[in-house]
């Protein structure tokens, strides 16, 4: 392969940052090297912070490394950034839309800007408008699109001349599945008909899986990088599926396997199976494995990318001396610590905690909750799933007692929040989308904080900081403000705040958004030790793969209620059989799917009536 | 190869030509579709010069007086005489001192004139004397109104001892009321509150609006798509003036409109210069907003810090509502560091004093270097780099 192949060159990639009010200097790329082959889609893949816009943003000439060398269609991206800028085209994290020109004007600005001439212009058009399906949408304002459009505009506008160089920044984040793969299908048409080279970043491992070559980031370094068969094969013949009987749900086996970090690598729930990764020293007929298996039956699996990136990860940090799962058993010890004081909580486990009856919610015309009926039981945990703009965060506050319905019947803990005593909202606790934390007060400060708004006092309120410091592992940082704190651990103090006065129900929105494979299994670890002890658990995520954790789901789309029911009944509502392997994307699609078409033969039908 | 080289020049300005004119349709379009945009651009200039034309007057007219008629004699009557016919005050004769303070204790009377008992015996001896009260809370009316009254009351006064047969006073109190003042001979404070008004207006529509809109791009993450791009900085600036100009040019029209003709204020000067002068004022108020925009990157940030150095200095330290020969050294040498005094000189020399020129062109040359100096940083601070 000669040097002429190769569309970006990088040698020894340093950036760093100075934050002005911390006073500390974070580096977001350390010593990098990096090239891409034309023609070809190459992801960056890791979790926040991992340095993936950053090496974006240096490609498009709008960073200077500190140091190394960085060579982006052969022009110096240090020295010529003007004439790489003419060359590529970018969309960046948040699509870079003018939200209030219209999608047609926002093309224009963009042809215009990239001198294109009419007639090729027309042309154009017409295959990005077929491409996208935004052709009845022209005249609507970039704003008033849904995120999945909003998406493929941007990328429409990247797209209104070809570009030697396609750079997209996380362009499926906060994106529903279905858009998701319409624009994963868009990519690999132009990379075939045009050679386009394509560079995108993602935090879904399972998107990676498509490329050419992937590069896995992590903290500003290339952990690893390779084709997605490379890189899965680091977990070759240590991935197996474990079939649980019937009597012990998929979730406690995974918590079970999960906290035994010298024996097992990672598990996940998947398919209503475990999913696990066997450490390399210990073999699967071992005492200690089948103790945990209890004649589960065991089938060997073909390793995913995301397996590979454990692996990768769990040998980075034990190379570092760190303990991988040291926060996954302190947080299953959440459970076991918790004491009498959760007792009261074990009640009837039939006891209705949250009930909903033809729930409706309009802003002016526009309905973002449709008669909504679900009733959720003591110690579930129930998951909210759906694209953006599905009703989801506004189901959620209603929930909460943010947001007073339009009509409907709503009860939570036997009362209705949004008018009750503040008694009643003791039983509650809430951790939103961006935490909700005084970035200026001190990690204990803010725990004091929310502690005495819901009337811990005293020594029982240093007994319980003490407590979930403990079990969210916040004790050695204790005195650090939490707007200093990086992103995993002010999600711990998010939810150590949430769960501080002992609610009965704990609402998440969105936790596990950004955050890394690892700090999800904790994540996850928690909820489900706290479910064990009777804690109901409302969590809104769009990581499909995760609605496995949950009892029970429902799936929104445009406002309405589309299926309700636990992983596997959702997956037999989506129409496959009731022993297939469950796959919840899939079950996703097809549900949203399927309800879309209903829609469209209900207002075509009247016509041949 | 010389051809080649102008062949790639004008294709090179064809370029630059086409991009600027789709950032600033762009601009435009943004401009107009955003209501709080408009409404800071077009409609606030019409409430600012209806509130600072009829609302707010410096002016102290038909203010409410309170007399305690102590004598009832034809004398007496003719001093209360000289309040009623001045066009000032507005005199409600009470019945006792008790009465009279109750209303000026509700506010609802500025001042109590007490006429006593002896008043025409006293003005026959030559020595009348007349109690003036005052409602001093505040102090420029108050002393606006104790002038005007004291004249108004001594002219009466003076009438009537003339009559009485009475040499008094010698017309002491006459020099007072025929102080004339210059270049306001009306002494309306319109006439000096609309020049403040077009100052104020200026800055509003170029500082205060443009500092929203380098922020905004920042804000909403457009900027690094619209970076990456064949874009130059130079064109994203001239865009973001165009529009905005506009728009403080019909800004300035409306205020000079209305000047004329809701206010009648003159114009002494010459109109061409104003309007040269404006330009260079609104160029470098444009630069300021721009400035401020392009540096704190945040919208919030950006209104707060436009207000506090571009329209408060304009209210406080312009000469609009303080005159700058009346405060100390220090605050006179602050208040010329900032570009609207200069501005607010022009306006008020050029609409009440006619064509100075040297002042003037001492006034313009300061605003030009101001212009060069803004823009010039406005453009070295917004790079295509998010660093």
């Amino acid at each position: 392969m000669s040097d002429a192949d190769e569309v970006v060159v990088g040698r020894g990639l340093t950036k760093r940052f100075f934050d002005k009010e911390s006073g500390h200097t974070t580096t977001a790329l350390k010593n990098i090297d990096f090239a891409v082959l034309r023609g070809s889609i190459t992801a960056l893949v890791g979790p926040d912070a991992a340095g993936k816009t950053t090496l974006m943003r240096l490609m498009a000439g709008l960073l200077r490394s500190d140091h190394g060398q960085l060579h982006v269609l052969g022009l110096d991206a240090k020295t010529h950034p003007q004439e790489i800028q003419d060359r590529i085209s970018y969309m960046p994290q948040r699509f870079g839309l003018y939200e209030d020109l219209s999608v047609q004007e926002n093309l224009d600005l963009y042809a215009d800007l990239h001198g294109v001439g009419q007639q090729e212009r027309k042309e154009r058009y017409a295959r990005l408008m077929e491409m996208t399906g935004l052709a009845e949408f022209t005249e609507r304002p970039a704003g008033k699109l849904s995120g999945g459009m909003k998406q493929k505009l941007g990328l429409a506008c990247t797209l209104v001349r070809s570009p030697q160089l396609l750079l997209l920044d996380e362009p499926t984040v906060g994106v529903d599945p279905l858009s998701r793969v319409e624009l994963w299908q868009i990519v690999e048409q132009l990379r075939q008909d045009e050679q386009l080279t394509v560079i995108i970043s993602t935090a879904y491992l399972d998107e990676a899986q498509r490329c050419a070559k992937v590069y896995v980031m992590h903290e500003g370094e290339v952990l690893a990088q390779g084709t997605p068969e490379q890189l899965s094969a680091n977990a070759q013949g240590q991935c197996f599926s474990a079939r649980t009987l019937d009597e012990r749900p998929a979730r406690t086996l995974q918590a079970q396997m999960i906290d035994e970090p010298s024996l097992i690598v990672d598990a996940v729930p998947q398919g209503g199976n475990v999913r696990f990764i066997l450490n390399e020293a210990v073999s699967l007929e071992s005492e200690a494995i089948q103790n945990i298996l209890q004649g589960a039956t065991v089938e060997p699996l073909t390793p995913r990318l995301e397996d590979g990136f454990m692996v990768l990860l769990r040998r980075r940090l034990q190379a570092e001396k760190k303990d991988m799962q040291a926060g996954i058993v302190a947080a299953a010890s959440l459970g076991k610590t918790a004491g009498n004081a959760t007792k009261k909580m074990q009640g009837d486990a039939h006891d209705t905690m949250i009930e909903v009856r033809d729930l409706v919610r309009k802003f002016g015309d526009f309905v973002a909750v449709n008669s909504t009926s679900f009733a959720v039981q003591r110690g579930e945990i129930f998951g909210l799933l759906g694209p953006n703009g599905a009703g989801k965060t506004t189901t959620f506050r209603m929930l909460c007692g943010l947001l007073p319905a339009s009509s409907g019947f709503l009860q939570v803990a036997g009362v209705n929040l949004l008018t009750a005593r503040a008694a009643a909202r003791k039983k509650i606790g809430y951790v939103s989308q961006k935490f909700s934390l005084y970035g200026n007060l001190t990690v204990r400060e803010n725990l004091e904080f929310f502690g005495g708004v819901y009337g811990l006092r005293g020594k029982q309120l240093k007994a319980r900081i003490a407590l979930v410091c403990e079990q969210f592992e916040l004790q050695h940082l204790y005195k650090t403000p939490a707007g200093h704190l990086p992103g995993g651990f002010k999600q711990r103090l998010a939810m150590a705040v949430g769960v501080l006065h002992e609610p009965e129900i704990l609402f998440l929105d969105e936790p596990t958004s950004g955050t890394d494979p690892l700090a999800r299994r904790e994540f996850w670890r928690r909820i489900t030790a706290l479910a064990d002890i009777g804690v109901t658990i409302i969590i809104t995520t769009h990581f499909l793969d995760e609605a496995e954790y949950c009892d029970r789901i429902v799936i929104q789309d445009a406002g309405e209620l589309k299926a309700l029911g636990t992983p596997r009944e959702v997956w037999m509502q989506a129409g496959h059989g009731a022993t297939s392997t469950l796959n919840m994307e899939r079950a996703f699609i097809d549900i949203v799917n399927q309800a879309r078409q209903q829609k469209q033969q209900a207002l075509e039908e009247p016509r041949y009536a | 190869m010389h051809n080649a080289s102008a062949h790639s020049m004008t294709q090179r300005s064809r370029g630059f030509f086409l991009r600027l004119f789709a950032l600033t349709r762009k601009e435009v379009r943004q401009l107009l579709r955003d209501k709080s945009n408009l409404g800071v651009g077009l409609l606030l200039p019409v409430v600012l010069m209806l509130i600072f034309g009829y609302g707010l007057s410096l002016d102290v007219k038909n203010a409410p007086v309170a007399v305690v008629l102590e004598d009832s004699s034809s004398t007496a009557m003719e001093a209360v005489a000289g309040l009623s016919l001045s066009p000032y005050f507005s005199p409600q004769i009470v019945r006792s001192i008790q009465e009279a303070q109750t209303l000026m204790l509700a506010r609802e009377v500025d001042a109590i004139v007490t006429i006593p008992s002896n008043y025409s015996s006293a003005l026959a001896d030559g020595d009348a004397q007349i109690q003036l009260i005052v409602h001093g809370a505040e102090a420029s009316r108050a002393s606006i109104i104790l002038n005007y009254a004291s004249a108004a009351l001594m002219q009466q006064g003076v009438r009537s001892a003339d009559r009485l047969g009475q040499n008094v006073g010698a017309g002491i109190g006459m020099v007072n009321v025929e102080s004339r003042l210059w270049f306001n001979e009306s002494n309306t404070s319109t006439w000096y509150l609309v020049p403040g008004l077009i100052v104020l207006i200026i800055t509003l529509v170029g500082a205060f609006l443009t500092a929203l809109v380098m922020a905004r791009e920042w804000e909403r993450g457009t900027f690094e798509a619209l970076f990456v791009s064949p874009v130059k900085p130079v064109e994203i600036l001239i865009a973001k003036i165009i529009p905005y100009f506009c728009v403080g040019i019909i800004g300035l029209a409306m205020c000079l409109v209305a000047a004329r003709v809701l206010f009648a204020v003159p114009m002494v000067g010459s109109m061409p210069v104003l309007l040269f002068a404006s330009v260079l004022y609104l160029l470098v108020a444009l630069g300021i907003g721009l400035l401020i925009s392009s540096l704190t990157r945040n919208q919030f940030l950006a209104s707060q810090v436009s207000l506090i150095v571009s329209l408060l200095p304009v209210l406080m330290l312009s000469g609009f509502l303080f005159d700058l020969r009346n405060v100390p050294l220090v605050v006179n040498i602050i208040g010329h560091l900032f570009p609207a005094t200069h501005y607010m000189i022009l306006v008020k020399t050029l609409m009440l004093a006619g064509n100075v020129w040297p002042q003037i062109i001492l006034e313009c040359s300061i605003l030009f270097a101001y212009m060069i100096v803004f823009i010039g940083l406005a453009r070295l601070v917004t790079q295509k780099r998010l660093d």
